[in-house]
């Protein structure tokens, strides 16, 4: 009895004073009060990993600034958009989520989504509550442009009419023209694309084919394929037969990739005759698993990816790294500098829009001045390099970095190597 | 490639495709034949039969490409097993899913073909993962051209096109053998012709029912192998869209016809890759099913099938 009082009162104690700190802090810091970043993506099942790199990227930024911007003090608010029903993102549960963030009269920015389909939903609920969102991933290019879009985009995400949604990412659309450019470096003459008529491939490999009859690459075809179906020697056999030294595939590797690869060798679509190239969807061990590394390699298989790898980043994008690796004791994950890129454009767009924050009559106001600052960001000095937004919230900047299929002592034989920077 | 080429390659590649659904398609026929029901869930005891196959090799410890001995003893060891299980697996389905509705409206075991058919997926989704499951090399895949005959040629035949029509033919004539020679076979024809006659006659109906879906389930399993050893991959969905091409051939041959069977899945199989070429891959299955729609306005029966008034 004696020892369950003590202890009681050493919690109560301990409490009081863990209580203190940060209200002195606050009292201290926040003179203007409290601002709040909310976070929407997947943080359930396989996403746990990305999700807290995401989440960690956001934190870094935000302790950069000491907790605080322009006499605000910051609290980040992480939501998950998963199911728990399915472990995988849900339009519902974004929805809940941004009109969560939209009610909160503290609720200045909203970062996220991880994926495109997610953002399609909660942009539209920012853009009327005039709530800037920055998203760390998402790159599908209708989200914000009329190349590489749907009937109707990115209009339709804009029910306001103005532009709140921005992407410190390069879109996919840049990737495929930068795919272009690279092959034609590498000396390829005659190319064939296919495509997995999805989303994200076929913009890619439609990006591809335009910016390929630009630089005066010929392309033979943009062929669709039927990914459903496991043999796809037929469309190889044609591919053959039109002397193409190049196959192109736009597409995941849940779409046919692995196996279009793994089949050229079956019809004798090998290096030096004909090669292989593809986008940062097929950038995964998964894929060479299932190709095998004997054929990626006899192809010469290559890919493109948004953004320069972590350990070739100059400036502030070595410095972020290192910084990430210090603080959580781990190698960051595929888009957390991205996060902490995100984090960093939202206070810098808080900062810029300090003293028309305080001028407003209401949160909506003081969101709209934050959305017009972040929408004016200029040379600013990101990961992988300076870049500025244009008007449709896109970067611009188109540096990436292409790899190679290499051999390796790894368990599977062959690894992706770096190969070099692309733009 | 001049045109003459790539027309007999993409033969070539029509002939090992149509092959395959021509063996998921007697499983198909035969279950048609037998109790007027489109097992639906047939394409995915074929998916099964890949993921069931894989793990036989897993379980025997076999990973890399397989020579000499090995090959002769173990493949058929393997196909044995896979066709065995297969076999009992569609049993059970119609055990449960089927007999108890064997008097039921026609539209009720049709249903819940459907169910089971997503019942089955679904148990390979948590089985193997939403991921493409990579089949190892287990066949030797030997360019016969360049390196048996050391031709010099555009055409590429490797040994992996050679062992589906290996073991395709065979498994096809055995089951014609099978069944219109021996006393079981004969009892099937006789069931799929008059359930009530046959009955009066001392047939075993149910157990020729039971035998049928186990015939039909094992010839999934072995088109399931096959499709592994050569494509190299599995999906958990494969089951639908091969299902659908392969009721598609039974259609065109002939529902309850297994030579028309046979003829539909390489007609499908020789369609599947003249439209990959000649028209494109994006049309292939809107090509494959206008003709199964020509068929059934023009030629409801199929190709080799008979016109009987009390088939739908």
């Amino acid at each position: 009895m004696c020892r369950w009082r003590w202890l009681g009162i050493f919690w109560g104690a301990a409490l009081a004073v863990v209580a203190t700190i940060p209200m002195d802090a606050t009292a201290q810091q926040c003179p203007k009060g409290k601002l709040r970043i909310y976070t929407s993506w997947p943080m359930q099942g396989a996403m746990i990993p990305e999700g807290t790199g995401m989440k960690n990227g956001v934190d870094l930024a935000v302790s950069e600034a000491g907790g605080a911007v322009a006499g605000y003090c910051l609290e980040i608010i992480n939501l998950d958009d998963a199911s728990p029903q399915t472990g995988k993102w849900d339009g519902a549960v974004e929805a809940e989520n941004a009109n969560k963030a939209v009610a909160d009269p503290l609720a200045i920015i909203y970062i996220g989504t991880y994926n495109s389909g997610a953002a399609k939903v909660s942009i539209p609920i920012n853009n009327r509550a005039h709530m800037a969102q920055i998203t760390p991933a998402n790159t599908y290019p209708g989200l914000t442009k009329k190349q590489g879009a749907a009937p109707g985009e990115p209009e339709i995400y804009r029910p306001m009419g103005f532009v709140n949604y921005f992407r410190p990412v390069p879109a996919d659309d840049i990737q495929g023209a930068v795919g272009a450019k690279w092959a034609k470096r590498l000396g390829a003459k005659k190319v064939y694309v296919l495509n997995d008529q999805e989303l994200y491939g076929k913009g890619i490999a439609d990006v591809f084919e335009a910016t390929a009859k630009k630089i005066g690459l010929a392309i033979v075809a943009n062929e669709g394929i039927d990914w459903k179906q496991p043999d796809q020697k037929p469309v190889l056999t044609k591919v053959r037969a039109s002397g193409a030294d190049l196959v192109y595939m736009g597409g995941v590797i849940e779409t046919g990739a692995q196996v279009i690869i793994r089949q050229m060798k079956e019809v004798g679509l090998v290096a030096p005759r004909v090669r292989f190239m593809g986008p940062d969807g097929l950038l995964e061990e998964e894929l060479l698993k299932g190709a095998t590394c004997e054929v990626a390699m006899a192809t010469e298989m290559r890919v493109t990816f948004a953004g320069l790898p972590f350990e070739k980043m100059k400036g502030i994008g070595a410095k972020t790294y290192e910084e990430y690796k210090k603080r959580f004791g781990k190698e960051p994950t595929a888009y957390a500098l991205y996060a902490a890129e995100a984090g960093r454009v939202a206070i810098d767009g808080i900062k810029r829009a300090a003293s028309a924050i305080e001028r407003a009559k209401d949160i909506t106001e003081k969101r709209e001045a934050v959305r017009k600052a972040i929408s004016t960001t200029k040379n600013f000095d990101g990961i992988n390099g300076k870049w500025s937004f244009d008007a449709n919230g896109d970067v611009d900047y188109d540096t990436m970095s292409g790899f190679k299929v290499v051999k390796a002592d790894t368990p599977i034989g062959c690894k992706f190597q770096f190969e070099s920077i692309l733009e | 490639m001049n045109w003459h080429e790539v027309l007999i390659q993409q033969t070539i590649n029509g002939v090992t495709r149509g092959a395959v659904f021509a063996l998921i398609a007697l499983g198909y026929t035969m279950v048609y034949g037998i109790i007027g029901l489109i097992n639906f869930a047939h394409g995915d005891v074929f998916m099964l039969g890949l993921f069931i196959s894989l793990s036989y090799f897993t379980l025997l410890g076999i990973a890399t490409t397989l020579h000499g001995w090995h090959l002769v003893a173990v493949l058929p060891l393997v196909f044995l097993l896979t066709m065995l299980t297969t076999g009992a697996i569609n049993v059970a389905i119609d055990r449960v899913a089927y007999r108890p509705l064997r008097h039921a409206f026609r539209l009720a075991p049709l249903i819940t073909a459907i169910g089971v058919s997503f019942m089955l997926e679904n148990l390979a989704l948590i089985w193997k993962g939403p991921a493409p499951i990579a089949y190892p090399d287990l066949f030797p895949s030997v360019d016969i051209l360049r390196e048996w005959v050391g031709m010099e040629s555009l055409l590429f035949i490797t040994t992996k096109d050679v062992l589906v029509l290996a073991t395709t033919i065979p498994l096809m004539v055995a089951l014609q053998y099978f069944v219109t020679r021996t006393r079981w076979g004969k009892a099937m024809r006789a069931t799929a012709q008059d359930k009530e006659t046959a009955l009066s006659m001392g047939i075993d109906v149910e157990k020729t029912i039971i035998l049928t879906f186990f015939i039909g389930g094992a010839l999934a399993g072995a088109a399931g192998l096959i499709q592994g050893l050569y494509y190299n991959i599995g999906m958990w969905w494969m089951g639908y869209q091969a299902g659908l091409r392969a009721f598609t051939a039974a259609v065109l041959g002939g529902i309850g016809s297994m030579p028309g069977a046979a003829l539909g899945g390489l007609l499908i199989g020789f369609l599947s890759a003249w439209s990959d070429q000649y028209i494109s891959a994006r049309w292939t299955n809107a090509i494959v099913f206008s003709i199964l729609i020509l068929v059934l306005v023009f030629r409801p029966q199929g190709l080799l099938g008979e016109r009987s008034p009390d088939k739908a």
